[in-house]
């Protein structure tokens, strides 16, 4: 069976951070990602930032994957598995993967999991219906691969990335029909609505998508106003013609390698549902086991790099790297994240934190 | 449809190749998810489910509402898997087999 210091399994932002901060302290780290390349999610993220102005914030996301891939490849104490999948963490420590079609194990002395997260679904008729895509979907397919996922589409979700994914399908010469937002305001932030807004694309709020039209795929969504108790308003239901339904509602942890560690979980909707309690040097309540980016916490980039620097040395610390000048280094991080959290957008995140920490 | 010109984006593809779905012959880049060349060319619906169609959802291997047959194999999640030459890609209908 193989084995290393440390294993990271998911080789996103988080991942790719907690690996360097490990190696780096002197541990031999595993990494694996089931994708074909390195950097999870923001390998779609051409736009600036939207994460703290003090961290790259003009830096397009996939620049700052190439600058963590380049740094991953240099460092020899980093081995990376893509295209491996990590499909079980079984109660005396053994880790499962796939990779090519074969099936692996090995054993870690430290894990930490950055599986990241999934998106939500939305609860209407029809939303089955080929043509009914997850923003990161669309992000996929026209940031990545170069396709345009329809030629005209409804946005579901006004928050920011429902915001940035339409002004990027504009980018990709795709139509976006409307962008709607259940809420009475718009989430995101004022300059991405602004800039889609400039582009004649109404942002409708207080609206809903009814239903999904098609047989085999999408050819139209029914549009209509909602209460204040989000509740549809009768006859004021229109369809309109879209090919494409993006659902832009959220992301939720996957977590579900993080519970078979049999940790505690919770069930905390403002850090986007059920997420494993963890202390400040995000070790999980199974010990030896920490955690790193949106699988704990849907938050951003920048947050999730920054955890991933601290679980990294706290895992690297647990197994025996206990320099002072290296758990200085983890303190020090802590205390930029507590300072990335302490703005008004970090609002919602301080008070899922608050519930976990108070309920113990 | 391939976006051909992007202001920010430039796309790197690997070489041109034939596969065919459902016995009609197709053309994609070889590397890139099966779905992303059926989507190419137009293919949204890629199985069938309790008598519904299904596509692509979440396009990262996480949702399994892409499974398709590739090869006589079932339930492969084809936006993800990487394309090759000569691929034989089917509509999945049902569960699929396990075959050993
Ligand atoms: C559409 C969209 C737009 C966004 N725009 C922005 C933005 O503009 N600015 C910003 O700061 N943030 C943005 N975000 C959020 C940001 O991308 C995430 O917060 C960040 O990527 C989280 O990093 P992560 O490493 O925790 O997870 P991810 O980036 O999701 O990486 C997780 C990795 O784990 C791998 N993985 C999962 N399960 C397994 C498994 N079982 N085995 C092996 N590997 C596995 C995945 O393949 C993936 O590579 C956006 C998110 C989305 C969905
Ligand atoms: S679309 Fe979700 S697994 Fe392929």
């Amino acid at each position: 069976m193989k084995f290393s210091d440390i294993v990271v399994i998911g080789g996103g932002p988080a991942g790719m951070s907690a690996a360097l901060a490990a190696a780096d302290a002197g541990v031999r780290v595993t990494m694996m990602d089931r994708g074909q390349v390195l950097g999870g999610q923001l390998i779609k993220q051409t736009h600036r930032f939207f994460g703290s102005e003090r961290e790259r914030a003009g830096t397009r996301g996939i620049e700052i994957v190439k600058i963590l891939r380049q740094q991953i490849a240099e460092n020899k104490n980093i081995e990376v598995l893509k295209n491996t999948e990590c499909l079980g963490i079984y109660s005396d420590g053994v880790i499962s993967y796939e990779t090519d079609g074969k099936y692996g194990l090995m054993t870690g002395e430290k894990v930490i999991i950055a599986t990241g997260a999934a998106e939500k679904m939305l609860q209407f008729e029809n939303n089955d219906l080929p043509g009914v895509y997850g923003a990161g979907a669309v992000q996929t397919l026209m940031n990545v691969y170069g396709i345009q996922p329809g030629q005209k589409v409804l946005m579901i979700g006004a928050g920011n990335i429902g915001l940035i994914v339409s002004y990027q399908l504009m980018q990709a010469g795709v139509q976006v029909a409307a962008i709607v937002e259940a809420m009475p305001k718009i989430g995101g932030y004022k300059v991405h609505a602004s800039k889609v807004a400039r582009m004649g694309v109404p942002i409708l709020t207080r609206k809903t998508c009814k239903a999904a039209l098609g047989t085999d795929h999408v050819t139209g969504a029914v549009l209509a106003d909602m209460d204040e108790h989000f509740q549809i308003i009768p006859g004021t239901e229109e369809e309109i013609e879209v090919d494409t339904i993006c659902l832009a509602v959220g992301l939720a942890p996957l977590s579900e390698l993080v519970s078979q560690t049999r940790c505690k979980m919770r069930y905390i909707p403002q850090l986007g549902g059920f997420v494993p309690e963890r202390d400040e040097n995000l070790e999980l309540t199974a010990k030896g086991y920490y955690v790193a980016g949106d699988v704990s916490c849907i938050e951003e980039a920048t947050a999730a790099m920054i955890e991933g620097s601290i679980a990294g040395l706290s895992a690297a610390i647990a197994t025996g790297m206990n320099h002072p000048e290296i758990i200085g280094k983890r303190d020090e991080w802590i205390k930029q994240l507590e300072n990335l959290r302490s703005g008004k957008t970090g609002a919602k995140i301080r008070s899922g934190f608050a519930v976990m920490n108070g309920g113990k | 449809m391939r976006i051909t010109d992007h202001p920010v984006l430039e796309f790197e593809h690997g070489p041109k190749v034939q596969f065919t779905f459902e016995g009609k012959t197709y053309e994609g880049y070889e590397g890139e998810p099966i779905a992303a060349a059926l989507h190419a060319a137009g293919v949204k619906k890629l199985r069938e489910h309790d008598g519904r169609p299904r596509g692509l959802f979440c396009a990262i291997g996480n949702c399994s509402s892409c499974l398709m047959e590739v090869n006589g194999v079932t339930n492969v999640r084809v936006c993800i898997e990487p394309l090759k030459a000569g691929m034989v890609v089917r509509l999945q209908t049902g569960h699929g087999r396990l075959e050993f």
